[in-house]
Order: structure tokens, then sequence, then C-alpha cells
């Protein structure tokens, strides 16, 4: 890895004036950039750490929604979001106990990997993305693999999510890097429906719209059944099929909205 | 280069440090506390698991120059102040929980962290907190019943004995 120089700003105005520097980057939990620095696949001039910022760190509700900081790890995600049970069971999937102690879900948003949770849990419940500049509403923030809306420089401060009635995260883990397989997000709010799917798209995270229009008409198990996803832009690799990845998103819907609560 | 000091297994401890260094590297090169292991250096295995202000982290997965001030716990800090194994370390001996030790640090680490928070934690719930450490000698059985017996309850006694 190369070395860089590391900005410990002391509030969200300092972090954001750091990032306007050649070559910085943010550093939230580094569980994703630490790796890829160490594969010299990033070399960013200047880090700048927002995982101390307590600004960025924290989880509360309020009238429906539930709100997160940017800099907030999986664990406390998973230990505080009792208001939305769904997220927290999601949060508390995510790799293993030390990913969840360091990763950040700004840092997850942020990355987008096709495989990530959160983008199914964000897309899923139609979060709004909050950035040092303006906010983003999840339908337009994921634009492809590890591509998102944000600009250079802009930092994810918080997540602002609807609190669905009932809700439920599906992971099909994939044993050997922990990530989903297959995962597929679903809410229910009153009679609209959400489904967000991960893990199995060539262009990342999308939503499952047949699906939505079906169970937001019924929302029963059954009501995906017959349900088919084309099979041609899922991804194919050596842990699964796309053909295998569309029938486990089948399979995965229904279990999703058979355990919502 | 900053000079980074840490709170490590209850004593002050400094080094002068490159921004890139891993807190891992800063344990075992810079102050030769070299218990904690790095066996895959991707964030895979749990072998460097330490505790930084109590959290079990994996120590190849963050720099040591975030970390100025910080609490820090590793294995050389967990035995009993008489220098007789933990109730931890004696459960890994007693159960067979280790083979070649190589992982073990961060097992220890790991079971310590669990136990903290969840003192009498159901064999799943064991399993399910070591996703991330991984053994390559012993199967993992053994080393679930070491940290059932540490928290007390009873597990099936050892075959070779
Ligand atoms: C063994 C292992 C298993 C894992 N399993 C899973 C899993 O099952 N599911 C899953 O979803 N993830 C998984 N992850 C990834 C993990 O959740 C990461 O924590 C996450 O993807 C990145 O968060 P981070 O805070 O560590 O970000 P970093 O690694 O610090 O940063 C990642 C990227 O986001 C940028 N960034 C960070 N914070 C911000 C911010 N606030 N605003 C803007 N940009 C930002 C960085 O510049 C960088 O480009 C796993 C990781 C490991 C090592
Ligand atoms: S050496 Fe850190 S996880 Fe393997
Ligand atoms: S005892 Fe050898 S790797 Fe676990």
């Amino acid at each position: 890895m190369y070395d860089f120089d590391l900005v410990l700003p002391a509030s969200v105005a300092e972090a954001a004036a750091a990032m306007k520097a050649d070559g910085a980057q943010a550093l939230g939990g580094g569980q994703t950039l630490l790796p890829t620095m160490k594969q010299r696949l990033a070399s960013p001039e200047v880090l700048v750490n927002l995982s101390g910022l307590s600004e960025l760190v924290g989880v509360s509700s309020a009238s429906g929604t539930l709100s997160v900081g940017g800099a907030t790890t999986h664990a406390q995600v998973a230990s505080e979001a009792s208001d939305f049970p769904g997220l927290a069971d999601l949060a508390n999937h995510i790799g293993d106990p030390a990913v969840r102690n360091r990763g950040t879900i700004g840092g997850s948003l942020a990355n987008n990997d096709p495989a990530a949770c959160y983008p199914a849990g964000a897309l899923g419940a139609g979060a709004t993305i909050v950035t040092d500049k303006r906010e983003i509403s999840a339908d337009d923030f994921f634009v492809d693999l590890f591509e998102t809306a944000l600009e250079e420089g802009e930092i994810v401060t918080g997540v602002n999510f609807p609190i669905p009635d009932v809700s439920n995260y599906q992971k099909f883990v994939q044993p050997a890097s922990r990530f989903a397989l297959v995962g597929v997000f679903v809410a229910r709010f009153g009679s609209t429906v959400r489904v967000a799917v991960t893990g199995a798209s060539n262009g990342g995270v999308f939503r499952w719209s047949d699906a939505e229009a079906a169970l937001s008409k019924d929302f029963s198990a059954d009501a995906v059944n017959g349900l088919a996803i084309a099979a041609d832009d899922l991804i194919a690799d050596l842990h699964g099929s796309a053909e295998y990845r569309a029938h486990l998103i089948g399979v995965l819907t229904r279990r999703a909205v058979q355990a919502a609560s | 280069m900053p000079k980074i000091t840490m709170n490590i297994n209850g004593r002050d401890m400094s080094a002068e440090v490159e921004n890139r260094t891993l807190l891992a590297t800063m344990l075992r090169e810079k102050l030769h506390l070299k218990g904690t292991h790095v066996g895959c250096d991707t964030s895979q295995c749990g072998a460097c698991v330490v505790h930084v202000n109590g959290k079990a982290v994996k120590s190849c997965t963050i720099f040591a120059s975030e970390l100025d001030g910080a609490t820090v716990d590793t294995i050389e800090g967990q035995a009993n102040t008489d220098g007789s194994l933990n109730v931890i370390q004696q459960a890994f001996q007693d159960h067979h929980g280790l083979q070649c030790g190589f992982c073990t640090p961060g097992m220890v680490m790991s079971a310590a962290a669990l136990l903290k928070d969840n003192p009498k934690p159901s064999e799943a719930e064991v399993r399910e907190y070591l996703e991330g450490n991984i053994c390559r000698c012993t199967g993992y059985q053994g080393i679930v019943n070491a940290i059932m017996a540490a928290s007390g309850q009873d597990v099936p006694s050892v075959a070779a004995e």
C-alpha cells in the first residue's frame, strides 16, 4: 500500500473542506477501502477519516423515519434500530462481528458493491441519502456497479429511512465472501410494497417491479408464484449461474414476505 | 512520522508509524507484541482480532494512525495477573480448542468479546459469532466446546481423555 496524508477532521465542515484536496478520499470503517488499497486498486493521496466524527454517528427515529448517521457502524444499527427491525436484522448479518464493529453505512452505500446488503435496504425502503451538499433518493442514488450519484468529494452524512409497516431481508450467503449471493429486501407501507434485489444483477441493486405490483395487490408468498425474472442481465460466476440467481430471487422474495414483521 | 500512543493491555505504549501502518504491524513490528497473528492480511481469517475501545476488530484492517489515544487489548493481556491462563485460555487447553495455535489469539479475543456481551451464549450463537474466525487445523467443535465451557455451560467431555 502506498502512503498517504491522513486528515482527522473535527467537524463535517472540516471534512468537506479536506475532501477538496487533489486525490482526497473519505475513510469510513476501512473494511472495503483498506483491502482495496493493499491491492493497489486504490491509492488515495489524502484520506479524510470520518469514523471519529460524532456528528456522523447515531441512530434516531421520529415521526415514522429512522435516521442513521453516515459513519454509524453496522453493529450500532443492529443494536439500536429497533424501530425498524428489518433494517436492524440486515445490519446484524453483514460480514462478521469484527467487520460490523468497523464498517459504516455511508461506506457501504458509497461503495455500492453489487453484492452488498445496505443498498437493498436503502432501495427497498425508499430511503433518502443525505450528503454534505444535498439529498438524493435511493431510486436515483445507485447508478451502476460500484457507481453512485455521489460527486467527487461528496460525503454521505446520513440516511433517512421511512419505517415500513412490515419488512424483511433475506440473504443467501456466499460463504467465502460472506456477502450476499442474492439478497432480497421486502417492505410494505400500507398497500404499497417495494422489493429490492442485491447480489444478482450486472447493474447492481434493482427493484423487482413485477413482484412489487403483485404483492401490492396481495401481500402473500403465493402472489409471487409464477413470476419469473429474466436471467439475461444477471450475474453468472463460479458461485452460481444466472438462472440459479433468477430462481433464488423468487425463493428469497417469498421467504421475505413470509418472514416480514 | 506521527507518534501514536495507545493504552495497550493497561500500559501506555508509543511508536512512530507511517499513516499507512496497520495496527497489526504496529503491534508486532514496533511493539514486539507478536501474539497477534496475521493469517490472511485480507480481513478474512480473524487471526489478528484484538479489541479497540472494547470492541473486537481485525487489526490488519485498521490504521494505527487513526488510533492515537485508543485503548487496545491483545492476547498478551489476557492471562491472569499471576501469569496463569484465564478462563477462556484454560478452556481452550482443556477442550482441544487448538492444534497449531495460529488462529488461537484471534479465537480467544473473539470469544472474550462475545462473552462480555453475552455471558451464556447458545452453541448456535457461538458459531455465528465465530463467522469471521477461520481455523484450518482442528475443526470447530473443540473451539465451540471451549467457549461453551468458559461460559460455565456443560459440554461433552473430550473423547481423547
Ligand atoms: C470479511 C468481510 C465481509 C463483508 N461482508 C459484507 C456483507 O455481507 N454485506 C455487506 O453489505 N458488506 C459486507 N462487507 C463490506 C462491509 O460492509 C464494509 O464495511 C462496507 O462495504 C464499507 O464500509 P466502510 O465504512 O468500511 O467503508 P470504507 O472501506 O472506509 O470505504 C468504502 C468506500 O466508501 C467511501 N466512503 C466511506 N465513507 C463514506 C462516506 N460517509 N461518504 C462518502 N464516501 C464514503 C470510501 O472513500 C471508499 O471509496 C464485508 C467486508 C469484509 C471485510
Ligand atoms: S490477518 Fe486480519 S483477518 Fe486475517
Ligand atoms: S489451531 Fe491451527 S489454525 Fe486453528
